[in-house]
């Protein structure tokens, strides 16, 4: 019975390759999240109106804490609800 | 002398003057106790994203000011004071947020994918 490592395939496995996260606002140099700005926050939350987490923002940890603190900003003065259903 | 930002909801009943009245009298006692108000942006009537106080809509307020830093307790009580005002919310602005709020009064972009909003 043939070994794991000695199957030889015709042709390489192609391991899915996606394209590598980078925080967007070191790439654009964003260095102020407004609270104000409603739509560009709406980014960073799912349809529950929940914070996405980093892993799927991409952002950095220093900037993913500014988008945070907006966002929570943002909620006190009910320009972003706490919670919702299908907010997009 | 430190940069902060004031926003402010008062109750949808008030009326067109009484609205700009109330802000004059915030930013008259800014300008009182030695700070400056360096602009001033009334969005009018928003919908709440929930309902404050049984109200679904305000009428938001929102003006940056310099002032000293024992300048915002006087402030505070006065907003907790007002009835007309639901709610109010103070930020320390840094060097950043002034500049992105200077450069966004001139319409400058903000950054690329953010939507570009250009108010007076």
């Amino acid at each position: 019975m043939a070994k794991a490592n000695e199957i030889k395939y015709l042709t390489a496995i192609k391991a899915e390759k996606r394209p590598k996260k980078y925080c967007r606002f070191k790439k654009m140099g964003i260095k102020y999240i407004d609270y104000k700005d409603a739509d560009f926050l709406k980014k960073f939350l799912n349809e529950q109106g929940k914070l996405l987490p980093r892993r799927i923002t991409g952002n950095s940890l220093k900037y993913q804490r500014k988008v945070s603190d907006a966002v929570k900003k943002a909620r006190q003065m009910a320009i972003l609800p706490y919670v919702t259903d299908l907010m997009k | 002398m430190q940069n902060y930002e004031l926003m402010v909801i008062f109750t949808p009943v008030l009326s067109e003057e009484e609205y700009k009245a109330a802000q004059s009298k915030f930013t008259s006692l800014v300008t009182e106790n030695g700070g400056e108000a360096v602009y001033e942006n009334a969005w009018g009537l928003k919908s709440l994203a929930y309902p404050i106080q049984k109200k679904t809509t305000g009428l938001y307020w929102v003006l940056e000011y310099k002032a000293p830093t024992d300048f915002n307790e006087k402030l505070k009580t006065q907003l907790l004071r007002d009835e007309s005002v639901l709610r109010h919310m103070f930020t320390a602005l840094d060097k950043y947020a002034v500049e992105y709020n200077a450069k966004k009064r001139k319409g400058v972009p903000t950054g690329p994918e953010k939507a570009e909003v250009t108010n007076g």
